[in-house]
């Protein structure tokens, strides 16, 4: 994935409206009227956001002219996740080592400071 | 957030936020931070990795530089104590010798106690987005395959 599309991804994941509009399509797609009724805010606000999550590649339109639902796109998603569960397993290494390390300090005899 | 967890979210665009509980209390887990014969010992990366050299200089405008290596491979980074309120907060920059990360990144670290254990939350902050994404992206290199390999499996799976 080249640093723009993970840019987009970013982005997009970056507003708690659009994580929910993601979390809803993950369920199963959606028009935009059924995607805009949870939230107080109008349809072109709405479109506003879908249009992010689109130039993200994290959902699609249909071109079905009735109804073009919106469907969530797994691909960038996972992607995106990888880089950062990537790092997070790295700290993850880190801090496993830390709680041992501070179990040992807190086992051991108090000591008076030395310099 | 339970116990031992670690969590990893980016805030915003140019920032990533770590955050993990500890059940010691705040001084020690402020000392594992700053004192290198404590940091030799977690703050090495990957299994297979260690920290060959780190050397702390613990005031402000003092500066401190870390190496990891592997088998041949090394990789140097460093920076400035900006802000020292032992043993609540810390304030540091951090630039990597490659500099893969587009110039150097802002650390805030906190250590809030409540009943013996210690809240980390440390926020990193990068000169921009396109800095951020590629933090993530090349820092995790050699000595993540395995990692890689499982990871592998976790999206096939997600996948199917």
């Amino acid at each position: 994935m080249s640093p723009t599309q993970l840019d987009h991804t970013f982005a997009a994941l970056a507003d708690p409206t659009r994580r929910a509009i993601l979390a809803r399509l993950a369920t199963g797609e959606a028009t935009v009227n059924e995607l805009a009724e949870p939230f107080a805010m109008s349809q072109p606000a709405i479109s506003k956001h879908i249009k992010v999550l689109e130039r993200a590649g994290l959902v699609s339109r249909s071109r079905d002219a009735q109804r073009r639902p919106v469907r969530i796109e797994a691909s960038p998603l996972a992607e995106a996740n990888l880089w950062l569960e990537r790092y997070r397993e790295l700290w993850e290494r880190n801090y496993q080592r830390l709680d041992a390390l501070l179990e040992a300090m807190q086992a051991m005899p108090k000591t008076p400071p030395r310099d | 957030m339970s116990a031992d967890t670690l969590k990893v979210t980016t805030p915003s665009d140019n920032e990533i936020l770590i955050e993990r509980d500890f059940d010691a209390p705040r001084q020690l887990v402020f000392d594992a931070h700053t004192k290198p014969e404590l940091m030799k010992l977690w703050l090495f990366g990957p299994d297979g990795w260690r920290l060959d050299v780190c050397e702390v200089d613990l005031r402000v405008g003092g500066k401190y530089r870390m190496v990891f290596a592997k088998g041949e491979v090394s990789m140097g980074m460093g920076g400035e104590y900006r802000e020292i309120d032992a043993p609540a907060r810390l304030v540091t920059t951090e630039l990597f010798d490659q500099d893969w990360t587009g110039g150097e990144t802002l650390c805030t670290a906190t250590f809030d106690e409540r009943d013996g254990k210690t809240r980390l939350r440390n926020r990193i902050v990068y000169s921009s987005k396109q800095a951020r994404d590629g933090a993530l992206q090349s820092g995790m290199t050699d000595g993540m395959e395995a990692s890689y390999a499982r990871l592998e499996k976790m999206l096939v799976a997600k996948a199917a």
